[in-house]
């Protein structure tokens, strides 16, 4: 046994970068997943962008169409991938590694906050391949370093988000059948209540309404006034960065109450 | 075998009860296991021996009762007590996509060995479970026996007195179980770990216990040495024998479907 004398939070920071470790390890044993995740966003930005912004349909200001959307498709791709991260965790309990996991030292929330950081780092794939498709259809980038650092962090953030509250639904549900059942219920509703493909402006009232309470709608607002070389934000910045990081904060809470329920 | 065995406790379950609804999976379980001793949990499916390891190893809170593992308890000091032990799993609890050392090194660091002796415990840990050559290979390539093996180094590199295992011989051949088996012998002798295990086969818990526990329903049922258990009943009688007779002759009588069907994936990968 090997005795320690490690501050909580050093240990709870060290330990979530050492789950993170884990889970990019395995990446570089399989590189097909990055390729795959890259798939999505191409064809969303391809076919539906180039059809949505040649109809002139959607009103976006004097941003165009596909400026507009390419944000959106980053912050959907993320989602779209991060939501069923918790089938991951459902295969790691039909196992035995949740269990493992468990019996060790390591802090619940570490545990937690580190899948949802590996999951993070993951979906800079889809991030690159939005920006190589982005440079191809004329999309005006914002190309200045805090801008870039800004889409960096908020990716990360956004599918740490997504990851964690993937991972509370894998807990509750615990087998893959229901859990595909509920990513699926939940995936087109945060998707389509939120300004990813169309301004808020254009929803009714009660859409409006809802999509402030969507966190999507916060991550494509920082992605868009962040990516894009002129777009006025529609909440601020800081106020899309603490919905986010509030958010994920209560997600991680939740979810290292539940993970234990796994080994159960 | 006994000589190796330290009379002071390192392992106490006062009255250990965990009830599932109206279910009493364990009920008001009693024992104490003695630091350096081979200790089999027997029963069949549904006696309560994976319900008692997990919670023994703080992954399944008890209803009422005690237990104290390395002076710790699994009530209060959980943290402490996960520090004291390692843990194997009966399912496989290695991570296919990562190679032998990846493995370790990242359990390495959970348990938060130093780092300048990680390389060398890691290294250590390989060689004495014969996996030396095979560190730097994919576990999803390995052999069940060679898989068991691993997840023995994994749960043993922080050098802990206690090591639970749950039913870690489950799918393998002859020759793999004597050689995980010949493993964890070596394991007492080397740093004197207490093993405490669930198994079905009782020829392992023959060859290899010091004690025994046969548990029947969630009760304890009997408790000693292959041989006390066996002399109780007069000459000439098998361990066989004394099993079916506090177990019940029914083996089949309990488990549940999840439990059944956990226990043949694992036989499924490791086989």
């Amino acid at each position: 046994m090997t005795p320690t004398c490690i501050h909580p939070l050093t240990g709870f920071i060290e330990k979530t970068f050492v789950i993170t470790e884990f889970e990019l390890r395995k990446l570089r044993h399989d590189f097909m997943e990055l390729i795959t995740r890259a798939l999505q966003p191409a064809l969303w930005l391809l076919i539906f962008g180039e059809v949505f912004s040649r109809n002139g349909a959607m009103h976006t200001g004097t941003t165009p169409y596909i400026d507009f959307i390419a944000p959106g498709i980053l912050a959907q791709s993320v989602l779209f991938v991060a939501i069923f991260y918790g089938i991951n965790v459902i295969w790691e309990r039909d196992l035995g590694i949740v269990q493992k996991f468990l019996a060790s030292p390591t802090p619940r929330a570490a545990l937690v906050l580190g899948k949802g950081f590996s999951a993070g780092v993951r979906s800079l794939s889809q991030a690159t391949i939005v920006y190589l498709l982005s440079i191809l259809l004329g999309v005006k980038l914002n190309w200045s370093p805090l801008a870039l650092l800004n889409v960096l962090i908020l990716v990360i953030l956004a599918a740490t988000l997504f990851s964690t509250f993937s991972l509370v639904i894998a807990c509750i549900v615990k087998t893959r059948e229901r859990f595909m059942g509920v990513g699926q219920v939940l995936t087109m509703p945060l998707f389509f209540a939120s300004n990813a493909i169309y301004p808020t402006a254009i929803m009714p009232s009660w859409l409006r309404l809802v999509s402030h309470f969507n966190p999507l709608t916060y991550v494509v607002d920082g992605l868009r006034v962040s990516m894009l070389a002129a777009s006025p934000s529609s909440f601020g910045l800081g106020q899309d960065y603490a919905v986010i990081i509030l958010t994920t904060i209560v997600l991680v809470i939740i979810g290292a109450r539940l993970y234990p329920h796994l080994a159960t | 075998m006994l000589q190796t065995v330290m009379s002071d406790p390192v392992l106490e379950i006062e009255h250990l009860t965990r009830r599932f609804g109206s279910f009493t999976a364990v009920n008001e379980l009693t024992l104490s296991v003695n630091a350096g001793e081979i200790f089999g949990l027997l029963g069949s499916n549904g006696a309560g021996k994976t319900t008692t390891i997990k919670m023994l190893t703080t992954l399944l809170p008890p209803t009422s009762g005690e237990a104290r593992v390395a002076g710790f308890s699994i009530r209060t000091r959980a943290v402490q007590v996960r520090r004291a032990i390692g843990y194997v799993p009966q399912a496989v609890s290695v991570d296919g996509s990562l190679t032998g050392y990846e493995n370790l090194l990242i359990f390495a660091k959970l348990y938060d060995l130093p780092h300048h002796e990680q390389k060398d415990r890691i290294a250590q840990a390989l060689e004495f479970m014969g996996l030396t050559a095979d560190g730097g290979r994919l576990v999803g390539q390995y052999s069940g026996g060679m898989v068991r093996r691993l997840e023995i180094a994994q749960a043993t590199l922080h050098r802990p007195p206690v090591l639970f295992l749950d039913e870690p011989t489950v799918g393998l051949d002859p020759i793999a179980r004597d050689a995980v088996w010949k493993h964890l012998v070596d394991l007492r002798t080397a740093y004197g770990t207490t093993l405490v295990f669930t198994t079905h086969y009782l020829e392992e818990a023959e060859g290899h216990c010091d004690r025994i526990a046969i548990m029947h329903l969630g009760k304890l049922a009997a408790l000693g040495s292959c041989k006390e258990l066996e002399a109780s009943f007069g000459g000439g009688h098998t361990l066989n024998e004394v099993f079916v007779h506090y177990a019940g002759v029914t083996l089949d009588s309990g488990g549940t479907f999840r439990d059944v069907s956990a226990e043949r994936a694992t036989a499924q990968r490791l086989g």
